[in-house]
């Protein structure tokens, strides 16, 4: 096999640098019911992947309580804040799991709640910004059943 | 009926303060999804809408589906600028209100 050269390499690089500058593409293929959801949410509009730290267990021993933390980056003045943040789990039988709206009296746009997984899946968390833009997130959350190792 | 629902937050908060509020109500959420011994869908009955206002203006509010856990937690922030009382609201499948309130003061 012939060795690469500098130019390749270059070439190489910028190929992935495209892949993650492609979060949707690259991650998200999200499918029936909770596409559905988004849309509605985001009105057919592209979220982008950032500004939403969400905190969820790597591995839930209990499906039916999952703790959850959503933060979102934004200064909550009147000009700027976090209008709605959709959650959503998508291998559950109903996709929605919540919809949070804060106002900029909420100071933070933080909150905590505990949710139902029915099994292994994808969280993913869209953020409706004053301004109307869109920003999104994804965890996997592994659900143990049983008890014993996933 | 349900339970009194228990909320957390400080007594008083220096203004402009963002304070943690944590509040829980017992509920079933019984999700639709189950079904009894017969084999029958157990019917949904879940609470769908949480708010919570400050002196009559809107601080937080949310939207559940069943997939929120049976007891639902919620917690989330409020700014602080004037002394005043939050009203929470928690709305059942059937239309009944659970609602709390209670009041904050500014730090002297």
């Amino acid at each position: 096999m012939k060795a690469i050269n500098r130019r390749q390499a270059f070439a190489l690089g910028g190929g992935f640098v495209m892949l993650t500058l492609m979060p949707m593409a690259a991650d998200a293929e999200v499918t029936g019911d909770a596409a559905k959801w988004i849309e509605k949410f985001t009105g057919g509009k592209q979220p982008v992947k950032g500004k939403i730290s969400l905190d969820l267990p790597e591995i839930a021993e209990n499906g039916n309580t999952v703790p959850l933390s959503i933060n979102i980056e934004s200064p909550m003045t009147a000009d700027s804040y976090v209008k709605d943040v959709m959650i959503i789990a998508d291998g559950n039988p109903n996709a929605g799991v919540a919809t949070l709206s804060f106002t900029p009296m909420s100071g933070k746009a933080e909150a905590a709640i505990r949710i139902r997984l029915a099994t292994t899946q994808n969280v993913i968390a869209v953020a409706k910004m004053s301004d109307g833009s869109l920003f999104t997130e994804q965890k996997t959350v592994k659900v143990t059943i049983g008890g014993c190792g996933g | 009926m349900a339970d009194k629902p228990r909320i957390k937050l400080p007594k008083e908060a220096a203004k402009g303060e963002v304070i943690q509020i944590k509040t829980l109500v017992s509920h079933v959420m019984e999700s639709g999804q189950r079904k009894d011994a017969q084999g029958k869908a157990i019917p949904r009955k879940i609470i769908n809408k949480f708010a919570c206002e400050f002196n009559g203006k809107p601080v937080f509010s949310c939207a559940l589906e069943p997939a929120i856990s049976a007891n639902p937690y919620i917690q989330f922030d409020a700014r602080i600028d004037e002394a005043g009382t939050f009203k929470f609201a928690w709305t059942d499948d059937d239309g009944s209100v659970i609602t709390a309130e209670e009041k904050i003061a500014l730090k002297a």
